[in-house]
């Protein structure tokens, strides 16, 4: 059995990490922090527990961030960041959130975000912004670099994030902060938990209904003990992270989407609202909007392998008379599937729901189709 | 009966001539879920240290080297329908193949249950 490479250099902490040694958690290095990547019960266990219960997770190792316009005017700063993403920032409702990426100027994508209007009083012409853990340092300075005068960027390293997904994720918020119960998908709402401000919001990485919530670091230990006292919460490590989202279809930064795929090719383009795809003005929007005219040469898509074997990232995919049109940037086992799932991009001529093409594991080609994403059904509270 | 092990943390079972292997207790503790065996075919010879399965985990694939050389004569095809059995009792139900072995030196040069509980406890 080979043994799993480990990285020398010295890894960051979450404000969280003594609770996962002391609930047993398997340490990996992940975006150069010291991570779990499963508790005792192991991955399936904390997959389906996720699906079926509640599911909570420290995702405090990702970058969050203001960014703030002087001026006070939502219209200033939302102006400001639409010139680096293609979402629609101007018309965000107070609270509102949004999926979307951080675009380089040939239309690759820099890194994936969530950002929201903060509703907070006061907070006129704030932005929240949530990035991945290893592009936040390349990210912040990215966006530093482009803003005009009047805006800044400040980051908040004194901030914790767990989250809380599946079907029990809102009894178990509405005993909390009663006020959570009635939050909208993608909506968010600053709340007291046991005393503790949390800054929350309908969403997550798994597909499944469920919060994010922000706190401060020094309250994080307290909130994170408070959640798992319930019995229908249970902590999840990294390992499920990723199954949960695979089956879900979402993207994962650095595998699934990274410079150079565009939003279009990755299937993002629900995420561009109608008033940027027509009027542009976002790094990437001649690409981007070519792409949505013409169609992209390749796309990504599911694949749904016969079988039991799992294909992993980095299979070759090949039609059945062998010619290469793609490769897997994301597989393995789906638990709720029940077998293996996997996403990857293939030459559009491909693309169809129900294609046969084979994934190269190990030299041998494994029979697969083109399947339609979710795997598991997305149970987001609309 | 002799059970020798390999620093790899694969476990042959001495049976006569032949063996029969899979992973230790240690070994599907820190693979976890195992969703997944691709075994040999029955009749491939394998050298000391060649792939003879590969194991798949939740979240990575892992080769499982054959301790010693000889022919593979079975396989477990159970794991098929239940590769759980792995995690759950690695050495009875959860084997993996039976070698025939051809060099029975090789097996003098593994490691005895003593030897290798004290490797793991080193790790």
């Amino acid at each position: 059995m080979a043994e799993p490479a480990r990285a020398d250099e010295p890894l960051l902490k979450t404000p969280l990490h003594g609770e996962h040694v002391a609930l047993g958690a398997r340490m990996v290095p992940f975006a150069g922090y010291d991570m779990p990547v499963q508790y005792p019960t192991g991955i399936l266990t904390e997959h389906n527990w996720t699906r079926e219960h509640a599911g909570l997770f420290d995702v405090s190792h990702m970058g969050q961030a203001f960014l703030v316009a002087e001026d006070k005017s939502h219209e200033t700063v939302a102006k400001a960041f639409e010139a680096l993403i293609p979402a629609d920032v101007l018309n965000l409702k107070p609270n509102q959130q949004r999926y979307s990426q951080l675009l380089a100027d040939d239309g690759g994508i820099l890194d994936d975000l969530m950002v929201t209007r903060v509703g907070a009083p006061g907070h006129e012409g704030w932005l929240y912004l949530v990035v991945n853990a290893s592009m936040k340092d390349a990210d912040y300075a990215h966006i530093q670099a482009r803003l005009p005068a009047g805006v800044t960027l400040n980051r908040k390293d004194n901030l914790a994030l767990m989250a809380l997904q599946g079907p029990s994720a809102a009894a178990v918020m509405a005993e909390k902060a009663p006020e959570a119960a009635e939050l909208a998908f993608m909506m968010s709402a600053d709340v007291q938990i046991d005393g503790i401000w949390c800054h929350i919001s309908r969403s997550g990485y798994t597909g499944e209904d469920g919060y994010e919530i922000s706190c401060h670091d020094k309250d994080s230990a307290a909130l994170w003990r408070s959640l798992l006292a319930h019995p229908e919460v249970k902590p999840i490590g990294l390992g499920a992270r990723d199954s949960l989202r695979l089956e879900a279809g979402l993207c994962l930064y650095g595998h699934d989407i990274d410079t150079t795929t565009s939003p279009i090719e990755a299937g993002l383009i629900w995420s561009i609202q109608k008033r940027r795809r027509e009027e542009g003005g976002f790094p990437g929007a001649e690409r981007v909007q070519r792409e949505i005219k013409d169609g992209a040469g390749r796309v990504r898509v599911g694949l749904k392998p016969e079988g039991r074997a799992p294909a992993r990232e980095g299979s070759v995919i090949v039609t059945p008379d062998g010619r290469e049109v793609g490769v897997v940037t994301s597989g393995g086992f789906g638990p709720t599937v029940n077998g293996p799932v996997a996403m990857g991009y293939v030459a559009r001529d491909v693309s169809a729901i129900g294609t046969d093409v084979h994934l190269m594991v190990r030299g041998k080609p494994i029979p697969a189709k083109i399947a339609a994403m979710p795997f598991a059904p997305h149970r987001y509270k609309r | 009966m002799t059970t020798r092990y390999t620093k790899d943390h694969e476990y042959i079972r001495i049976e006569g001539d032949a063996g029969i292997v899979g992973i230790t207790d240690y070994a599907q503790a820190q693979l976890g879920d195992v969703v997944f065996v691709e075994l040999p075919s029955i009749g491939k010879t394998v050298n000391k240290g060649d792939e003879a399965a590969v194991v798949e985990s939740v979240k990575a694939a892992s080769e499982i080297y054959a301790p010693v050389s000889g022919e593979v004569v079975e396989v477990n095809s159970d794991l098929e329908a239940s590769p759980g059995a792995v995690n759950e009792d690695p050495a009875g139900r959860g084997w993996f193949l039976k070698i025939r072995v051809t060099n029975p030196s090789e097996i003098e040069g593994l490691l005895t249950e003593e030897q290798y509980q004290e490797f793991v406890k080193s790790l």
